[in-house]
Protein backbone atom coordinates (compact mmCIF):
# COMPACT_ATOMS: atom_id res chain seq x y z
CA UNK A 1 0.00 0.00 0.00
CA UNK A 2 1.08 3.41 -0.96
CA UNK A 3 2.50 5.61 1.31
CA UNK A 4 0.71 9.04 1.33
CA UNK A 5 2.48 11.12 3.69
CA UNK A 6 4.40 10.19 6.74
CA UNK A 7 5.74 11.37 10.05
CA UNK A 8 8.74 10.16 12.78
CA UNK A 9 8.81 11.58 15.91
CA UNK A 10 11.82 10.50 18.60
CA UNK A 11 11.48 11.73 21.79
CA UNK A 12 12.86 10.87 25.37
CA UNK A 13 10.63 8.63 27.44
CA UNK A 14 9.00 11.31 29.95
CA UNK A 15 5.59 11.54 31.03
CA UNK A 16 4.62 14.99 29.62
CA UNK A 17 5.31 13.60 25.98
CA UNK A 18 2.36 11.56 26.33
CA UNK A 19 0.50 14.90 25.48
CA UNK A 20 3.18 15.74 22.88
CA UNK A 21 2.43 12.16 20.87
CA UNK A 22 -1.22 12.56 21.10
CA UNK A 23 -1.01 16.28 20.16
CA UNK A 24 1.24 15.34 17.18
CA UNK A 25 -0.92 12.67 15.70
CA UNK A 26 -3.97 14.71 16.20
CA UNK A 27 -2.50 17.38 13.74
CA UNK A 28 -0.99 14.78 11.19
CA UNK A 29 -4.36 13.17 11.29
CA UNK A 30 -5.97 16.42 9.95
CA UNK A 31 -5.38 16.29 6.15
CA UNK A 32 -7.19 12.80 6.07
CA UNK A 33 -10.29 15.00 8.00
CA UNK A 34 -11.24 12.14 10.21
CA UNK A 35 -14.67 11.95 12.15
CA UNK A 36 -14.48 13.22 15.96
CA UNK A 37 -14.88 9.60 17.05
CA UNK A 38 -12.13 8.10 14.82
CA UNK A 39 -9.54 10.83 16.01
CA UNK A 40 -10.71 10.00 19.51
CA UNK A 41 -10.06 6.38 18.96
CA UNK A 42 -6.78 6.48 17.45
CA UNK A 43 -5.68 9.68 19.77
CA UNK A 44 -6.30 7.16 23.09
CA UNK A 45 -4.72 3.95 21.26
CA UNK A 46 -1.50 6.27 20.95
CA UNK A 47 -1.58 7.49 24.42
CA UNK A 48 -1.88 4.03 25.84
CA UNK A 49 1.08 2.34 23.19
CA UNK A 50 3.34 5.48 24.53
CA UNK A 51 2.23 5.42 28.58
CA UNK A 52 3.24 1.92 28.31
CA UNK A 53 6.71 2.60 26.84
CA UNK A 54 7.54 5.11 29.70
CA UNK A 55 5.79 3.57 32.55
CA UNK A 56 6.91 -0.53 31.32
CA UNK A 57 10.05 -0.31 28.44
CA UNK A 58 11.93 2.01 30.56
CA UNK A 59 10.49 2.40 34.32
CA UNK A 60 11.94 5.32 35.09
CA UNK A 61 15.30 4.74 33.12
CA UNK A 62 15.94 7.33 30.14
CA UNK A 63 15.34 6.20 26.78
CA UNK A 64 13.83 7.40 23.53
CA UNK A 65 10.33 6.37 22.08
CA UNK A 66 10.10 6.48 18.55
CA UNK A 67 6.51 7.48 17.19
CA UNK A 68 6.16 6.95 12.93
CA UNK A 69 2.71 7.59 11.76
CA UNK A 70 1.45 6.83 7.89
CA UNK A 71 -1.44 8.16 5.91
CA UNK A 72 -1.94 5.27 2.82
CA UNK A 73 -3.68 5.36 -0.03
CA UNK A 74 -7.06 3.50 1.17
CA UNK A 75 -7.10 5.77 4.38
CA UNK A 76 -5.70 3.65 6.68
CA UNK A 77 -3.69 4.66 9.54
CA UNK A 78 -0.31 3.26 10.08
CA UNK A 79 1.18 3.57 13.77
CA UNK A 80 4.72 2.31 14.87
CA UNK A 81 5.51 2.47 18.79
CA UNK A 82 9.00 1.21 19.43
CA UNK A 83 11.10 1.20 22.76
CA UNK A 84 14.19 0.47 23.31
CA UNK A 85 13.45 -0.35 27.02
CA UNK A 86 13.52 -3.70 29.18
CA UNK A 87 10.93 -5.85 26.98
CA UNK A 88 7.79 -8.43 27.69
CA UNK A 89 8.94 -11.51 28.64
CA UNK A 90 5.61 -12.96 27.88
CA UNK A 91 3.57 -10.69 25.72
CA UNK A 92 0.37 -12.80 25.61
CA UNK A 93 -0.13 -12.45 29.48
CA UNK A 94 1.01 -8.91 29.23
CA UNK A 95 -1.81 -8.50 26.72
CA UNK A 96 -4.41 -9.63 29.16
CA UNK A 97 -7.08 -7.36 30.30
CA UNK A 98 -6.58 -6.19 33.67
CA UNK A 99 -2.74 -7.64 33.63
CA UNK A 100 -0.04 -5.07 35.20
CA UNK A 101 3.23 -5.14 36.72
CA UNK A 102 2.79 -1.60 38.00
CA UNK A 103 -0.48 -1.26 39.86
CA UNK A 104 1.94 1.34 42.37
CA UNK A 105 1.48 3.86 39.61
CA UNK A 106 -2.67 3.24 39.27
CA UNK A 107 -2.31 1.60 36.07
CA UNK A 108 -5.65 -0.23 35.32
CA UNK A 109 -3.79 -3.39 32.81
CA UNK A 110 -6.11 -1.93 30.09
CA UNK A 111 -3.80 -0.38 27.88
CA UNK A 112 -3.71 -3.14 25.17
CA UNK A 113 -7.25 -3.79 25.69
CA UNK A 114 -8.20 0.02 24.64
CA UNK A 115 -5.46 -0.53 21.48
CA UNK A 116 -6.88 -3.44 20.63
CA UNK A 117 -10.80 -2.38 20.81
CA UNK A 118 -10.08 1.38 19.18
CA UNK A 119 -8.12 0.31 16.15
CA UNK A 120 -8.71 -2.55 13.21
CA UNK A 121 -5.44 -4.16 13.92
CA UNK A 122 -2.64 -4.69 16.48
CA UNK A 123 0.26 -6.58 16.79
CA UNK A 124 2.87 -6.74 19.67
CA UNK A 125 6.62 -7.63 19.30
CA UNK A 126 8.70 -7.92 22.14
CA UNK A 127 12.38 -9.17 22.95
CA UNK A 128 13.26 -8.54 26.65
CA UNK A 129 16.46 -6.48 27.02
CA UNK A 130 15.73 -5.17 24.02
CA UNK A 131 12.54 -3.18 23.66
CA UNK A 132 9.21 -3.52 22.29
CA UNK A 133 7.40 -2.87 18.78
CA UNK A 134 3.60 -1.58 18.70
CA UNK A 135 1.86 -1.93 15.51
CA UNK A 136 -1.40 -0.77 14.78
CA UNK A 137 -3.87 0.28 11.94
CA UNK A 138 -6.70 2.00 11.67
CA UNK A 139 -8.88 2.39 8.22
CA UNK A 140 -10.85 5.63 8.23
CA UNK A 141 -14.36 5.87 7.04
CA UNK A 142 -14.74 7.47 3.43
CA UNK A 143 -15.90 11.33 3.75
CA UNK A 144 -18.25 11.10 1.12
CA UNK A 145 -20.23 8.89 2.85
CA UNK A 146 -20.31 10.38 6.12
CA UNK A 147 -21.81 13.80 4.63
CA UNK A 148 -25.15 11.65 3.42
CA UNK B 1 -5.60 19.24 33.07
CA UNK B 2 -7.14 20.89 36.67
CA UNK B 3 -9.03 19.96 39.66
CA UNK B 4 -11.19 21.98 41.61
CA UNK B 5 -12.76 20.43 44.57
CA UNK B 6 -15.87 21.32 46.06
CA UNK B 7 -17.65 19.64 49.38
CA UNK B 8 -20.87 20.29 49.97
CA UNK B 9 -22.39 18.49 53.59
CA UNK B 10 -20.64 15.01 53.35
CA UNK B 11 -19.98 15.23 49.33
CA UNK B 12 -16.62 15.74 47.97
CA UNK B 13 -17.09 16.52 44.05
CA UNK B 14 -13.94 16.67 42.07
CA UNK B 15 -14.37 18.66 38.93
CA UNK B 16 -11.81 17.97 36.30
CA UNK B 17 -11.32 19.78 33.60
CA UNK B 18 -8.69 19.07 30.04
CA UNK B 19 -6.61 15.95 28.99
CA UNK B 20 -6.30 13.15 31.90
CA UNK B 21 -3.10 10.89 30.97
CA UNK B 22 -0.63 8.95 33.10
CA UNK B 23 1.20 12.62 33.12
CA UNK B 24 -1.78 14.60 34.47
CA UNK B 25 -3.31 11.69 36.59
CA UNK B 26 -0.57 11.98 39.73
CA UNK B 27 -1.10 15.45 40.48
CA UNK B 28 -5.08 14.94 39.90
CA UNK B 29 -5.39 11.88 42.23
CA UNK B 30 -2.90 13.72 45.37
CA UNK B 31 -4.67 16.72 45.17
CA UNK B 32 -8.42 14.19 45.82
CA UNK B 33 -6.52 11.84 48.11
CA UNK B 34 -5.28 14.62 50.27
CA UNK B 35 -9.31 16.47 50.68
CA UNK B 36 -10.23 13.03 51.64
CA UNK B 37 -8.24 12.82 54.03
CA UNK B 38 -9.21 16.65 55.61
CA UNK B 39 -13.05 16.12 54.44
CA UNK B 40 -13.80 12.73 55.11
CA UNK B 41 -16.76 12.59 52.35
CA UNK B 42 -19.16 9.42 52.36
CA UNK B 43 -19.38 10.03 48.63
CA UNK B 44 -16.69 11.39 45.84
CA UNK B 45 -18.46 13.02 42.83
CA UNK B 46 -15.92 12.59 39.52
CA UNK B 47 -17.39 15.10 37.14
CA UNK B 48 -15.90 14.44 34.02
CA UNK B 49 -18.07 17.06 31.66
CA UNK B 50 -15.31 19.39 31.23
CA UNK B 51 -12.84 16.22 30.43
CA UNK B 52 -11.64 16.36 26.69
CA UNK B 53 -9.81 13.38 27.02
CA UNK B 54 -8.80 10.09 28.71
CA UNK B 55 -7.06 7.09 28.42
CA UNK B 56 -7.11 4.23 30.55
CA UNK B 57 -5.08 6.07 33.42
CA UNK B 58 -8.22 7.93 34.03
CA UNK B 59 -9.83 4.50 35.15
CA UNK B 60 -6.77 4.04 37.49
CA UNK B 61 -7.82 7.19 38.95
CA UNK B 62 -11.10 6.30 39.14
CA UNK B 63 -10.53 2.61 40.57
CA UNK B 64 -7.82 4.10 43.36
CA UNK B 65 -10.11 6.65 44.62
CA UNK B 66 -12.93 3.99 44.58
CA UNK B 67 -10.52 1.91 46.31
CA UNK B 68 -10.03 4.73 49.09
CA UNK B 69 -13.49 5.43 49.57
CA UNK B 70 -14.29 1.65 50.30
CA UNK B 71 -12.00 1.57 53.18
CA UNK B 72 -13.93 4.78 54.63
CA UNK B 73 -17.49 3.14 53.79
CA UNK B 74 -18.25 5.76 51.20
CA UNK B 75 -18.70 5.32 47.62
CA UNK B 76 -17.98 7.04 44.22
CA UNK B 77 -20.12 8.53 41.77
CA UNK B 78 -18.84 9.10 38.41
CA UNK B 79 -21.03 12.01 36.83
CA UNK B 80 -21.72 13.40 33.05
CA UNK B 81 -18.69 12.16 31.00
CA UNK B 82 -18.51 12.49 27.64
CA UNK B 83 -19.50 10.19 24.84
CA UNK B 84 -15.42 9.93 23.74
CA UNK B 85 -14.47 8.80 27.71
CA UNK B 86 -17.82 7.09 27.98
CA UNK B 87 -16.44 4.39 25.68
CA UNK B 88 -13.19 4.00 27.81
CA UNK B 89 -15.18 3.26 30.86
CA UNK B 90 -17.84 1.00 29.15
CA UNK B 91 -14.98 -1.02 28.23
CA UNK B 92 -13.08 -1.56 31.18
CA UNK B 93 -16.71 -2.47 33.36
CA UNK B 94 -15.78 0.26 35.94
CA UNK B 95 -19.85 0.67 36.28
CA UNK B 96 -19.36 -1.99 38.31
CA UNK B 97 -17.71 -0.70 40.86
CA UNK B 98 -18.99 3.09 40.26
CA UNK B 99 -22.19 4.36 39.06
CA UNK B 100 -22.33 6.60 36.11
CA UNK B 101 -24.70 9.40 36.70
CA UNK B 102 -25.28 11.71 33.20
CA UNK B 103 -27.82 13.83 34.06
CA UNK B 104 -26.61 17.52 34.09
CA UNK B 105 -27.52 18.34 37.54
CA UNK B 106 -24.84 18.68 39.92
CA UNK B 107 -27.30 18.56 43.18
CA UNK B 108 -26.20 15.49 45.02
Amino acid sequence: MKTQNTVKLVFPAISENERTARAVVSAFLTQADPTVEELADIRTAVSEAVTNAIVHGYRGSSGDVELHIKLLENREIYLRIKDHGCGIPDVELAMQPLYTTAPEEERAGLGFAVMESFMDKLVVKSRPGYGTTVVMRKKLGSPTCREK
Amino acid sequence: MAVELLTKEQTLIAVLTGEIDHHSARSIRTEIDDTIETVQPTTLVLDFSGVTFMDSSGIGLIMGRHRLMEIVGGEVIIQNPPLHIQRVMRLSGIERIAHIRTERSVDA
